[in-house]
């Protein structure tokens, strides 16, 4: 009996959703028996993960806190990667959308003007900084060629640096030089109130806190896939990602779509900087064991993939994602010891992309044929 | 002499450079099949902690635990580079987002972070390292004393694998099929090569180099575990290749400045020169050195991309149009 892997003509629309969904029950699987062989045990372990993710007092609010930064980042990686684009950095366009979201914040939240003005300053100064360090390596690629996988990935340290400096090596602008804390611990100087962005409460499990970012998380979705799949840009754009060559052809300015892929990349993660001052630290955070320790440009990626780069399926996956990266929070100790999180995550992408295979091929058992009797 | 900014440099440079360069090496070894493997800094961290792991745990005398260590780290790498090659030359999945996976899963904040948690591996002293192996005289021989003589053990291998390296690929039959494969997979395979074959072998052997490099962090460079010790060596080698135009002797070259740019930093502060925030821009140099490097040879290389295999990162199939 052989094994024949051959080319689908046709993808049946159920893989979409069932790839995906194997490959959750898959990763856990298998992190299961890292589980086991290291001595733990698996189902406590992930009965108190999936209590500490959704089920439990005050777990969802703590879940969302996760996933707002996750829809930005997975919705950012997914606008870039469907075009066969990498831009790897939106970690650290998201540390650049916090430090121009936290300037913003700081200087109009302190003038007295009204609230609304003050967060509408942050947003469009977080998606300027995202976009602004993200068209680094767009400008590179479209005009030098250069990979953008590793400029934008090297990019992400240098931001990490910056972050940090602004905070722990300078008197800079986004500093609290005021006051005893501020000669002990070095951290970021509050915001005002008018600039800190408000929560909506839905009334379910004792009311539940859904920040403002979470709704334009949502609404970047919302923006990115009627770009994507309903004008004339977004079809140019996907021209562009299946074939180079006959974009060019067709007249399509392949620099500009380039460039206009990395900025609109780099401004969904930047607005996902500014979210995570004004939503939830409300200073900047240059604490290189704070914001930069949680990776969330890094899962972006994984929340992308697993949503197939479709802004709907990515905001839904980054609910889950964000569940799982709380519980890992919260959890931290005996049963569930540091870095499982982002093993479970490693290996939902390896069976992602091995699915991929699934939809595009199908396996079909092939029999040895009868041997052909001989005439006599 | 043996004190003058310039000796220091180089002699740090040659021990910071060493896991980029066996990184590199490993990287190149891959890439050279066709391969593309971004799993380098999640391989170096598995090998990393896997080699330290090995040197607090086994009981034996200094020299035979530390060559242990090193090739549990090997292995470690070569298992982990094992997976990237089922799913980018069996399963032919996308190498970039492979890679990327790898990276995530035995990364910074992945496997070898929850090997070190859950060994108890954190801020431990080492019980064995590397050291110089030359008698302190030779050491303090003025130049060649601490640039060749200073050097720790794994920095001398380094030198032979180079060499080793550069003699497979240019004058052996398996090296020659290597570069068929990478260059021209189809002809290859004509010609009796198994593709499949040479791809998982060189990844796996990148894999094992890069475990190497990660061990080089915890047995030679700083003898601790830290989480994400490496903080993007793994990527650097990468870029390391590039630079290098996919050539084993550049690769050294090209390791030895970024290790060099590495111990900048501390050496100017120790010196207590000053040059405005130093903080930020001798923490960054390396990082944005790789990116001005890489611009710079894509430019110059243009559309041809000097050395560069020219089936890198595309899966084989027989009978299947890439």
């Amino acid at each position: 009996v052989r094994l024949a892997v051959e080319r689908r003509l046709e993808q049946p629309r159920w893989l979409a959703v069932a790839v995906p969904l194997a490959s959750i029950v898959f990763a856990f699987a298998v992190a299961a028996v890292v589980l086991v062989v290291t001595g733990h045990d698996p189902i406590s372990s992930y009965r108190q993960l999936f209590d500490a993710a959704f089920v439990s007092n005050g777990s969802i609010d703590q879940t969302l806190i996760s996933a707002t930064p996750l829809a930005f980042t997975g919705l950012a990686a997914a606008a870039a990667f469907r075009m066969r684009i990498f831009n790897i950095g939106a970690e650290g366009q998201l540390y650049m959308g916090a430090i121009t979201g936290a300037a913003a914040g700081l200087y109009f939240g302190g003038r007295g003007g009204p609230s609304a003005f003050a967060i509408a300053a942050m947003v469009v100064a977080g998606c300027a900084g995202g976009a602004l360090w993200a068209s680094i390596p767009g400008v590179l690629r479209a005009f030098f060629g250069t990979s953008e996988i590793l400029t934008s990935l090297m990019l992400n340290y240098v931001a990490g640096f910056v972050l940090t400096y602004l905070i722990f090596q300078s008197e800079s602008y986004w500093r609290q030089t005021k006051g005893f804390n501020a000669t002990v611990f070095p951290t970021g100087k509050p915001l005002p109130a008018s600039a800190v962005w408000p929560t909506w409460t839905v009334h379910a499990q004792g009311g539940i806190a859904v920040p403002l970012g979470a709704g334009f998380a949502v609404l970047a979705g919302i923006v990115l896939w009627v770009l994507y799949r309903r004008t004339r840009f977004g079809f140019e754009v996907q021209v562009l990602g299946d074939s180079d060559g006959a974009a060019r052809y067709a007249g399509v300015r392949t620099r500009r779509k380039i460039l206009a892929v990395m900025a609109i990349s780099g401004a969904v993660a930047g607005l996902g900087g500014a979210s995570q001052v004004g939503d939830f630290a409300h200073a900047l955070d240059g604490d290189p064991n704070g914001l930069q320790k949680l990776g969330y440009g890094y899962s972006g990626i994984v929340v992308a993939a697993l949503g197939r780069y479709n802004p709907f399926a990515v905001l839904l996956v980054a609910f889950l994602i964000g569940g799982l990266d709380n519980a890992g929070n919260t959890l931290q100790g005996a049963d569930f010891p540091s870095g499982l999180v982002g093993v479970i995550q490693g290996i939902i992408l390896f069976s992602a992309l091995g699915g991929e295979l699934l939809t595009r091929h199908r396996v079909r058992v092939l029999r040895t044929p009868a041997p052909v009797e001989a005439v006599s | 002499v043996n004190n003058s900014l310039l000796v220091v440099l180089i002699a740090s440079g040659i021990a910071y450079g060493t896991p980029l360069l066996f990184g590199a090496l490993g990287e190149l070894l891959t890439e050279r099949s066709g391969v593309l493997n971004l799993g380098v800094e999640g391989m170096m961290l598995v090998g990393a902690v896997m080699g330290f792991w090995t040197v607090e745990r086994v009981h034996a005398g200094a020299v035979a635990t530390l060559v242990l260590a090193v090739l549990v780290a090997a292995f470690s790498g070569a298992v982990m580079a094992a997976i990237h090659a089922f799913l980018a030359i069996t399963l032919r999945a996308s190498q970039i987002v492979s890679g990327l996976a790898l990276t995530l899963f035995a990364g910074a904040a992945g496997l070898s972070s929850y090997l070190g948690n859950d060994l108890n591996l954190s801020d431990l002293p080492a019980n064995h390292a590397f050291h110089a192996v030359f008698p302190a005289s030779m050491q303090r021989w003025s130049i060649v004393g601490p640039i060749v003589f200073g050097q720790n053990p794994l920095v001398y291998a380094s030198w032979v694998l180079v060499v080793a390296i550069t003699y497979y690929l240019a004058r052996t039959r398996p090296g020659l099929n290597l570069r068929a494969v990478g260059e021209s997979p189809a002809a290859a395979d004509a010609m009796g090569v198994s593709v499949v074959k040479y791809r998982y072998l060189h990844t796996l052997a990148g894999g094992a180099l890069a475990g190497v490099a990660g061990a080089t962090f915890t047995l030679a460079i700083t003898p601790q575990w830290v989480d994400g010790i490496t903080e993007g060596a793994g990527w650097i080698a990468i870029a390391l290749v590039i630079f290098a135009f996919w050539r084993p002797g550049l690769c050294l070259i090209g390791a030895y400045f970024f290790g060099a740019l590495q111990a900048l930093a501390p050496e100017l502060q120790a010196r207590s020169i000053n040059l405005g925030p130093t903080e930020l821009w001798s923490n960054a140099l390396p990082y944005v050195a790789t990116v001005v490097v890489l611009v710079f040879v894509s430019w110059r290389g243009g559309r041809r991309r000097l050395g560069a295999p020219a089936a890198l990162g595309i899966p084989y199939a027989r009978e299947e149009p890439a």
